[in-house]
């Protein structure tokens, strides 16, 4: 642990401000990933800025749209009734996140660019190209059964950990980023980086760069979704693999389909392949088959990950189901 | 005589619960105190080496840093031999001496300590230490091919190497049925909620630790062989303990560095292990490897045992488990031979953790058993009849006491065993797949020389003091109440002191061996006290006490009973003119582990409930029936039962090191990755106890409950996962990749 100075700030300006300016300087919401990576030394800030003081920390519902602030802790969001009612694949992707202690500290702004969970990241007396760039990737020929099937590269396999980015990519959203140089949105989608070669390098964002709001389109609201994960034990854990679904039907014919996985790719991944294949077919027990195998398309696993592969098609396949009112029948 | 309140066999809840939950009882690295400093371990990254260099300037001249300790300065220490190594260490090789030379053992060694003022001072400035190391070839694999037998010391504390009675490989040849199948049980850590952690201070050549340890006498006792001074110069105090299922029996190497650091500046010093360094600064469940062949005749009747087992342990040390002891008696059979094998690797030493070697030999076991009664199209519960052992056929004495029929029977009822289907795949609920499961369980029940002392104060109430330790099963509550028993007075008017160096010497706190041991010492003790008062009072010149003389004393409802009515301890007390009377009570085995084999026995039964598509397991019920002798309190054996079901569904399903064979170190080093139950995944649990006390084992009538806790859940758990899915998984933990691959 290397010693840090401490800021809080009371407005956003001022966040970006002290984060833009100075060198090694990192926000700090909720504290739930940056703490432990602190303790581990996998992070070494020179100065955090709390940004608890600025707002940003409720739910607002417009006509065209749900307006979350970034400071908004996952257990609010995952409560909210018009979060319930008309994205379900939002609030069941938070209710399941983590422990009700993590989620009444943990904001959505700070979910989004939490850390993966890769054991050599997590572990500094391990080489890790995306802790210490250039020093290597143990992960591909070791302990991986966590990492990433899809999107991997040379240099890492680190699989995305978190389930919100993943549930938002269904739900259309955009963020809603000041900067140094003002205001802009950011799809979800866009907002993680694939690792190529440089594995450090993980969301578009640049220094200073605060997150101050996720913005969910109302159109979205209008689809029938689900969010769907599997995991070793119950709850308390991330994904070894979810789904995201999120469908607009005329009758049992789909007419939009965003279909997005995670725990399984370096970034949220969105399934685009599925979503074509559905679209402007009847959803039933065949076509969610059909769909799920496509979901692994240029997946490679490394090992101990091999079985996300078939896990993947089959969570996206039991997710679909789930959302088409499929019963998944009765196993062979 | 006593006539006795009835406090043993009540559910008394725990006498320290109240101080637990309002943060009043003191954990180890919680005894503050002026002048305190605070210690953080370097720990090295390679497994096998010699460190070359070590870079100490800038951790030096870090703010706050009084010193930087490494095998380049570190004082020789005597490390002298201790005549004979207690029972918790490793009964083969050397303990790691810290600081001492530049060798690299295993990867997460000790390399250097930073003591500075502050916490966050000594993490930062242990982070600038700079080490170099030339690597040495190691052994990171679990290779079979380097197996060898267990050294003279194991052989001796009961690990042999080879046993055999009958021709078990022949009787295998010639069954009308058997199986032969491998079985590997995954590295597993004991990840008690409190970090282990020691605070040591010096004055002169006097020692004072608070530590974390299941064994506060033998903690003095290394320390003072490790600094070669007279045991009696130091002190351990410990009066709780957060958990340790064994990783606190022995006392680990960083012990041993606080007092040093202590020693070097010259101030009480703190040093608390992060959860990481807990995978690597003590010890953990071995990974073990074993082979089970079974043969029976066609009606059931077991003709051959074979069980083999390979269990790592370090280069530096020698651990061994009795991984076969279940092997060899807990089904008759007239042919059984047993093998086991150690593989050296670059690791920390394994050590004990609940129910050790037993729990990992009955997973095996217990599966192979599952597989047999598969073979023979018999129901599981059937074969284990069968089979029952009447007598210990290894060591040819009868069982003490065995009620594990009763315990069959209760947990079969309560469980609903007799709607199980046979066929595998053939229960169905709600789209998931349903499997019974059932295995025995059982661990051997020992005890140990203890002494305890009571006192009776001006008040009337009494105080019992002994040394040994309450790491969390409810010892504080159960001694009460042998005491209150004993005396004759309600529990609320006793008093228990435990955890100190300065009171009566106690066994080490595990094995299950502390309400047999230090239970009949306190039993003893309160004994005691009661004559020494008879005899005082019988020799009192005060009128008062006259009446009570006569004929032998009656003990009851909290004083002493005569024609008028009952005196009370405090007017006695006041009587006699006594500000405190004390009596010392000592307890040993005695003659009946020559007579008698004693072990506490139990049947697990498990229903779990598969998902088809992704292999995930979960489990709706576990029912067990137990045979622990007499019940000294039901709720907290109870918790046992009930904690060691917990732990057995991790064991099963869930927890695993992941080692990585080259950088010889366990990778998910923390509670977030290395996957522990959490309540979710824990429903319906059912504990019964079935009568019975073992007054042949002890005059209390107790066995040990803790360990036997653990002991065939895990087999349970996977038999049911069989007959789920038909598909057997012989690697544990029984992981959804290992139902959904292989
Ligand atoms: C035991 C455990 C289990 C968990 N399980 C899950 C799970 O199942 N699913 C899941 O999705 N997550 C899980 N999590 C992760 C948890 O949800 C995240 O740690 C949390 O959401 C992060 O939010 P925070 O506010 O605490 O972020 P912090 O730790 O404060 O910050 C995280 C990062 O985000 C940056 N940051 C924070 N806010 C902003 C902002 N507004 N703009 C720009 N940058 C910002 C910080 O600089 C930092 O880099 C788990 C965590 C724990 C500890
Ligand atoms: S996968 Fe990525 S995060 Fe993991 S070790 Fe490799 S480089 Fe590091």
């Amino acid at each position: 642990m290397v010693p840090f100075s401490y800021t809080s700030v009371a407005d956003p300006q001022a966040a970006v401000r002290r984060t833009s300016e100075g060198h090694g300087v990192e926000f700090i919401a909720g504290g739930t990933d940056m703490l432990q990576l602190l303790q581990e030394g996998v992070r070494a800030p020179l100065e955090l800025v709390d940004i608890n003081g600025i707002g940003f920390d409720d739910v607002s519902v417009a006509v065209d749209g749900v307006r979350i602030g970034a400071m908004a802790r996952l257990a609010d969001v995952a409560d909210h009734p018009v979060i319930r009612e008309r994205f379900p694949v939002v609030a069941e992707a938070l209710h399941e996140s983590a422990s009700p202690q993590v989620r009444n500290m943990a904001t959505v702004g700070g979910n989004l660019l939490q850390r993966t969970r890769c054991l050599y990241f997590r572990d500094v007396a391990t080489p890790c190209n995306k802790r210490v760039p250039g020093s290597g990737c143990p992960a591909i020929e070791g302990q991986n059964r966590i990492n990433a099937v899809l999107g991997g590269s040379p240099d890492c396999i680190a699989a995305y950990p978190g389930d919100l980015a993943v549930a938002l990519i269904a739900a259309d959203a955009e963020l809603m980023v000041v900067g140094p140089k003002g205001e802009r949105t950011v799809l979800v989608e866009k907002l993680h980086r694939q690792p190529g070669s440089t594995p450090h390098v993980e969301a578009v964002l640049e220094p200073g760069d605060l997150i101050t709001a996720i913005w969910i389109p109302i159109a979205a609201g209008g689809r029938l979704s689900h969010y769907l994960r599997v995991r070793d034990r119950a709850t308390f854990e991330w994904a070894l693999a979810s789904a995201a679904v999120s469908l607009g039907f005329e009758g049992t014919r789909v007419l939009e389909a965003r279909v997005a996985a995670g725990g399984v790719g370096t970034t949220p991944w969105r399934l685009r392949a599925v979503e074509e294949l559905l679209v402007g077919r009847d959803l039933d027990r065949a076509l969610a088959h059909e769909a799920g195998e496509r979901a692994a398309d240029g997946a490679r696993g490394y090992g101990g990950n091999d079985f996300k592969i078939p896990l993947l098609k089959k969570t996206v396949t039991r997710a679909l189901m789930r959302v088409g009112g499929i019963s998944p029948g009765e196993p062979a | 005589m006593n006539v006795p309140l009835k406090a043993i066999g009540q559910p008394v809840s725990r006498v320290d619960g109240p101080d637990k939950v309002q943060g009043h009882a003191r954990y180890a690295a919680e005894f503050d105190q002026p002048d305190l400093m605070h210690a953080a371990m370097v720990l090295s990254t390679i497994p096998s080496g010699t460190i070359t260099a070590i870079e100490t300037k800038a951790a030096r001249s870090a703010p706050g840093v009084h010193a930087v300790i490494t095998h380049e300065n570190a004082p020789r220490l005597p490390y002298a031999p201790m005549a004979k190594r207690p029972q918790v260490d490793a009964q083969g090789g050397d303990q790691l001496k810290v600081f001492q030379d530049p060798t690299i053992r295993f990867n997460g060694q000790p390399v250097a300590v930073v003591v500075a003022e502050t916490l966050e001072q000594a993490v930062h400035a242990a982070d600038l230490v700079r080490v170099s190391y030339e690597h040495a070839d190691g052994h990171t694999t679990f290779d079979r091919a380097r197996g060898r037998a267990p050294s003279r010391g194991n052989e001796k504390a009961g690990r042999p190497a080879d046993t055999e009675i009958g021709d078990a490989d022949a009787a295998l040849k010639s069954a009308a049925v058997s199986i032969d199948a491998n079985y590997v049980q995954a590295r597993e850590h004991h990840n008690a909620i409190e970090p282990h952690a020691t605070i040591a201070a010096w004055d002169g050549d006097h020692l004072t630790l608070h530590d974390k340890t299941q064994w506060p006498d033998n903690d003095r006792d290394e320390i003072a062989h490790v600094f070669g001074i007279k045991k009696e110069n130091i002190h351990v105090v410990s009066p709780f303990v957060g958990g340790a299922f064994g990783s606190a029996l022995r006392t680990w190497p960083h012990v041993t560095v606080a007092a040093l650091a202590a020693r070097v500046v010259q101030r009480p010093v703190r040093l608390e292990l992060t959860r990481r360094q807990c995978y690597t600064s003590i010890g953990f469940r071995p990974h073990t490897e074993q082979r089970v062949a079974l043969g029976a005749a066609a009606d059931g009747t077991l003709t051959a045992i074979v069980q083999e087992a390979f269990g790592q342990t370090a280069t530096y040390e020698e651990y061994a488990e009795t991984t076969l002891d279940p092997a060899r008696n807990t089904y008759a059979c007239p042919n059984v031979r047993t093998r086991y094998r150690l593989i050296e690797m670059n690791t920390n030493s394994p050590c004990p953790m609940r129910s050790p070697g037993v729990a990992t030999g009955m997973l095996a076991l217990e599966t192979a058993m599952d597989e047999l009664a598969v073979a023979l199209r018999m129901d599981p519960l059937e074969l284990r009849l069968k089979n029952y052992a009447d007598r210990d056929q290894h060591k040819n004495l009868p069982w003490s006491s065995k009620e594990l029929r009763a315990c069959y029977r209760v947990a079969a009822e309560r469980f609903g065993w007799s709607e199980r289907t046979p066929e595998p795949r053939s229960m169905r609920r709600n789209g998931h797949l349903i499997g019974y499961g059932m295995a025995t369980a059982v661990y051997p029940s020992h005890r140990a020389k203890a002494s305890a002392a009571a006192t009776l104060l001006r008040d009337g109430t009494a105080l019992i003091r002994t040394a040994g330790s309450d790491m969390g099963p409810g010892t504080y509550t159960s001694m009460t109440q042998v005491a209150a028993e004993t005396l004759g007075l309600p529990v609320e008017r006793v008093r228990i002191e435990l955890g100190d160096t300065d009171m009566p010497y106690a066994p080490v706190h595990g094995g299950s061996i502390t309400m047999a041991s230090v239970g009949t010492a306190v039993q003893a003790a309160c004994q005691a006290l009661l004559d020494d008062l008879a005899g005082v009072v019988k020799a009192s010149p005060d009128p008062r006490l006259a009446a009570f003389k006569a004929g032998t004393p009656e003990w009851r409802d909290g004083g002493l009973a005569g024609p008028g009515g009952v005196i009370s301890f405090a007017e006695l007390m006041e009587g006699l003119g006594f500000d405190r009377i004390t009596a010392e009570g000592q307890s040993a085995p005695g003659n009946e582990s020559k007579t008698h084999s004693s072990a506490a026995f139990g049947a697990v039964f498990a229903e779990v409930e598969v998902d088809p598509d992704f292999g995930t397991v979960r489990v709706p019920r576990i029912v067990g029936a137990y045979d622990i002798g007499r019940v000294v309190n039901p709720k907290t054996a109870r918790s046992q039962c009930v904690g060691g079901m917990v732990q057995g569904v991790g064991m099963a399903l869930l927890e695993q090191a992941e080692w990585d064979e080259r950088f010889g170190r366990p990778m998910n080093g923390n509670l977030a990755e290395y996957v522990v139950p959490v309540c979710a995944d824990i429903r319906s649990l059912d504990v019964t106890f079935v009568p019975g006390e073992d007054t042949i084992f002890n005059p209390l009538g107790v066995k040990g409950v803790a360990e036997l806790g653990l002991s065939g859940v895990s087999a349970a758990i996977g038999n049911a996962v069989y007959h789920a899915t038909g598909r057997r998984v012989r690697e544990f933990p029984i992981l959804p990749e290992r139902l959904l691959m292989g």
